[in-house]
């Protein structure tokens, strides 16, 4: 219940752009340099640059220490945690709606039984309906 | 029993995030479970373990709503907001800021309530203050496994009629 607002803040807005999430796609599957995730994209590799940057500030990747290559790397954590906190979003919703349908059950047999109440008190006073 | 309703979560537009959740209920009961603080308070809860200590609700165009939940070791969670649509039994929207204001900023959330054959459908839209917001809240997979967990449901109503 309690995110680190600021953390995932810039998970989140980093996560929001198909060129960065496929860069994370890309990451997932080992280290790679600035030329390599720029390959499989038409894009120039300074507009690359920008979206790793946008992705380091973020913490979801860091830089190698290989002094000529300097690969991306994927940081898992941040985006566990904001996996995480969406996961509780979900489930927050989906318990809400458990619990609302079991207080409208309730409610329903509540004024069920307050129907029954009232036709039961009506039937002593009732005269039989005069037949057309 | 009846089987459980699924939860669908759609995103029509740039900005809004879409949930609609059928419910076995008129729409009159729907609204009331809605809007009037003791029934609030017995649903609108999230996690396993939270209540709902403060639940305050003044229902009228213009009218405020203060909601604060704690857990069962102290933890407190906080939010609220301005009614800007009351039109009962079929429409409620509000402003929404929690106080560790995780969406960057007022959420509007509104609630619609159609009826269909005893059937209520509660249609919740979230508008966020940005695509990026909604984007992010979303993309992650907020959808993956979305429909499970409603199994617990008969159980849920199994005790509610036992009483």
């Amino acid at each position: 219940m309690k995110p680190t607002g600021n953390t995932l803040d810039a998970t989140f807005a980093a996560l929001a752009d198909p060129t960065r999430r496929a860069i994370l796609a890309r990451l997932a599957t080992g280290e790679a340099t600035v030329s390599e995730l720029a390959a499989p994209f038409a894009m120039t590799q300074p507009a690359i640059s920008k979206h790793l940057k946008v992705l380091e500030r973020a913490g979801l990747i860091t830089r190698g220490r290989e002094a000529q290559r300097r690969p991306r790397k994927l940081e898992p954590r941040p985006l566990a945690e904001a996996t995480d906190w969406i996961e509780r979003y979900r489930k927050i919703w989906e318990a809400n709606y458990q619990r609302l349908d079991a207080l409208l059950q309730s409610m329903k047999s509540t004024q069920r039984k307050a129907v029954d109440q009232l036709i039961n008190e009506g039937k002593p006073k009732s005269k039989k309906r005069k037949s057309q | 029993m009846t089987k459980t309703e699924t939860l669908k979560l759609t995103t029509p537009t740039d900005r809004d995030a879409v949930i609609t959740r059928v419910v076995d209920a008129p729409r009159g009961m729907v609204f009331d479970a809605h809007t009037k603080p003791e029934l609030v308070r017995r649903w609108l809860l999230g996690p396993p373990g939270w209540t709902m200590p403060v639940c305050e609700i003044d229902l009228r165009v213009g009218g405020t709503y203060r909601y604060e939940w704690r857990s069962a070791d102290g933890e407190t969670m906080g939010m609220g907001g301005r009614f800007t649509e009351v039109v009962r039994p079929s429409r409620i929207a509000a402003t929404q800021v929690f106080d560790q204001d995780w969406t960057g900023g007022e959420t509007i959330v509104s609630t619609d309530i159609v009826e269909k054959n005893g059937k209520s459908t509660i249609t919740t839209t979230v508008r966020f203050p940005s695509r990026e917001a909604r984007d992010a809240a979303l993309q992650t997979g907020m959808t993956t496994g979305m429909e499970a967990g409603y199994e617990r449901l008969e159980d849920l109503l199994k005790e509610i009629a036992r009483g």
